[in-house]
């Protein structure tokens, strides 16, 4: 931590998808997309959001930003409270937080080409165009590793790793303070991933950037992150270090995750816990979300009480009854 | 400036201009299909604009010593039931027909463009006015709209339009929505607004050019439908009245005689279908020179 207080700091953040059937298209009940979630992201650093699909990070990073409204919460950008802000407002502070999303073609307007999609923004906020816009977007392009010759080239000419450096060039454009990086490379194959994810690294310490890096893939996490917070169902059951989370979790769902990540030594194979059943669209009215799917010695409690996230040693917070507060 | 010279550079090796519309129009012009058709619809206008010194005769005045004749060498397209010369009404018809069937779809799609893309972008209340009104416009029979019109205007064409225009924008409203809906959950239109463009932008720069591709085919398509649906306008008597030639007033009038006499309702559908076609394959052309990914 460079400077103190975190640059984003998201407390009892959530977001629900109303659910709507019967006679006159009523609400029947809500989808918790994002239920209650909290976590700060220090200057500079790289906090891991995991989960498996559905879980609802991508929710959580889209309402971070207000690309979602969320339901409730309070968002803290450089301390202030994003949700207090005017649309205007939000517009304007929305320059220091940008995306990089999953699918790098749909993230690209096809029928404009990489100069015009990244000289938008110039345009949107520098009012620069013509000669000056170009020289920018060439500069932009060079940071991303692209080359002159792309200017003129659209979308669909490009590779999925090319696509997604011309979707980094765009957001760098404005100079974010925060990005927000939705499995950025969880559609690019495996020897691109590793490019783009040098990348942003080169381009976090070059930009003093600070990551929320959304992720289901435990490898690249490990790789990119400082900090893990890891998503169940909309609630975030454990939150640690990188290195505490890969050496030492203590929520049954994190263990299970860590014990399925492939070993490269075959001599230091771990048993796996193989996990029963799958993600449902709603969770238990009462209990442990993960207590259905939970494969350690479940407590009567499990069933009936919500767990708190609770910090059992200093950085280290779990949502489990196993672990009781200190 | 070394970014800049490397641009100079890039234009001449590769020539690429930007912009879509400068763009679309180069791709346009290597489809062949998409420039005859054009080609055709210049000279049919041509035709239009200089009936008078083309048409052979006086498109109204009747001839009761010919009527109905087939094809010869001094009426070309033979004459119809009062022995006015067809050809000579087909290029007279080409003014009304082709002018009213270009305002009117233009005007509709334009409108129902306008509508579509409010309702879909903005949902909510906005989205259940114009949507409601398309309702109603499709419940209500295009006969009885036609009929309260024909009270309240003077036969014209300026009437025609109005009422064609009326009946007409709900159908591209529809289909404009359903694309907006589609196109606005893009990942690029949320990039859009990440980066600050406003509402206005993002629908003219990134919702728009991205659903437009069937509008484009239907515009080309409801051309020919408007010029026939002058024509039953005609018949209620709010339309362009005979003795006045168009295209869909020949043909309805000659399908009466079509047993005996088939020229009459032929040729005028012969020239009818043909521009329909011309106006298709240029929808086409276009449609497709404006995706950059359709190469060629």
């Amino acid at each position: 931590m460079t400077n103190g207080s975190p640059l984003l700091e998201v407390r009892h953040l959530k977001k629900y998808f109303p659910i709507r059937g019967g006679f006159l298209n009523r609400r029947v009940g809500d989808l918790k997309a994002v239920d209650d979630v909290s976590f700060s992201v220090p200057r500079g650093k790289t906090l891991g959001l995991v989960g498996e699909s559905g879980s609802g990070k991508t929710t959580a990073g889209k309402c971070v930003i207000r690309l979602i409204e969320p339901t409730a919460g309070e968002i803290y950008f450089d301390g202030v409270d994003l949700m207090t802000l005017s649309d205007r407002e939000m517009r304007r502070r929305r320059l220091d937080m940008q995306m990089i999303y999953q699918s790098p073609a749909a993230s690209l307007n096809g029928r404009m080409t990489i100069g015009q999609i990244i000289a938008e923004p110039l345009w949107i906020h520098e009012r620069l165009r013509g000669r000056q816009a170009k020289e920018r977007v060439m500069e932009l392009l060079h940071v991303v590793g692209l080359k002159d010759e792309h200017y003129y080239r659209y979308p669909h000419e490009f590779s999925g790793g090319q696509q997604q450096r011309v979707g980094i060039a765009r957001a760098l454009a404005v100079n974010p303070r925060l990005l927000v990086l939705d499995e950025p490379t969880s559609a690019l194959d495996v020897s691109v991933q590793a490019q783009v994810l040098n990348l942003l690294q080169r381009l976090q310490d070059e930009f003093e950037l600070t990551f929320l890096f959304i992720s289901h893939d435990l490898g690249v996490v490990r790789h990119m992150c400082d900090d893990v917070a890891l998503m169940y169902m909309g609630v975030i059951v454990e939150v640690a270090d990188f290195e505490t989370i890969f050496e030492e979790p203590k929520h049954p769902y994190t263990q299970a995750l860590i014990s399925a990540i492939p070993e490269i030594d075959p001599a230091a194979s771990r048993e796996e816990i193989v996990l029963q059943g799958e993600l449902s669209a709603r969770q238990p009215v009462q209990g442990c979300p993960f207590a259905p799917r939970c494969p350690a010695n479940k407590l009567d409690i499990c069933e009936t009480i919500r767990p708190e996230l609770v910090e059992i040693q200093e950085g280290h917070q779990v949502a489990c009854h196993l672990y009781p507060a200190p | 400036m070394v970014a800049d010279t490397n641009i100079q550079v890039l234009r001449e090796t590769q020539g690429r201009p930007t912009g879509l519309w400068r763009d679309a129009m180069r791709r346009m012009a290597r489809n062949r299909a998409a420039v005859a058709s054009a080609i055709f619809l210049a000279l049919l206008i041509l035709v239009a604009v200089f009936a008078p010194w083309i048409a052979p005769y006086d498109p109204t005045a009747p001839d009761f010593a010919h009527i109905r004749e087939a094809p010869s060498a001094a009426h070309l397209l033979g004459t119809d039931e009062v022995g006015r010369d067809i050809l000579s009404r087909i290029i007279y018809g080409a003014r009304i027909s082709l002018y009213v069937g270009i305002v009117v779809q233009t005007a509709t799609t334009a409108l129902g463009v306008m509508l579509g893309l409010a309702a879909g972008y903005f949902g909510g209340l906005p989205d259940i006015i114009i949507m409601r009104m398309v309702d109603i416009m499709y419940a209500f029979p295009n006969f009885l709209f036609a009929v309260f019109m024909v009270s309240l205007l003077k036969p014209d064409t300026t009437s025609v339009i109005l009422t064609l225009t009326l009946a007409g924008w709900p159908f591209p409203a529809r289909l404009m929505r359903g694309q907006v809906l589609s196109v606005k959950q893009q990942d690029y239109v949320l990039a859009a607004r990440a980066i600050g463009t406003n509402d206005l932008q993002i629908m003219l720069r990134h919702v728009l050019p991205n659903a437009l591709s069937p509008i484009i085919i239907q515009y080309t398509l409801g051309i020919a439908g408007v010029i026939m649906a002058e024509a039953g306008l005609s018949f209620l008597g709010i339309g362009i009245r005979p003795p006045t030639p168009t295209w869909g007033g020949m043909i309805t009038k000659g399908r009466e005689y079509f047993r005996s006499s088939p020229h009459l309702a032929i040729y005028p559908s012969i020239v009818l279908g043909l521009t329909m076609l011309a106006f298709n394959f240029l929808g086409d052309g276009l449609r497709d020179a404006l995706d950059p990914r359709m190469k060629r």
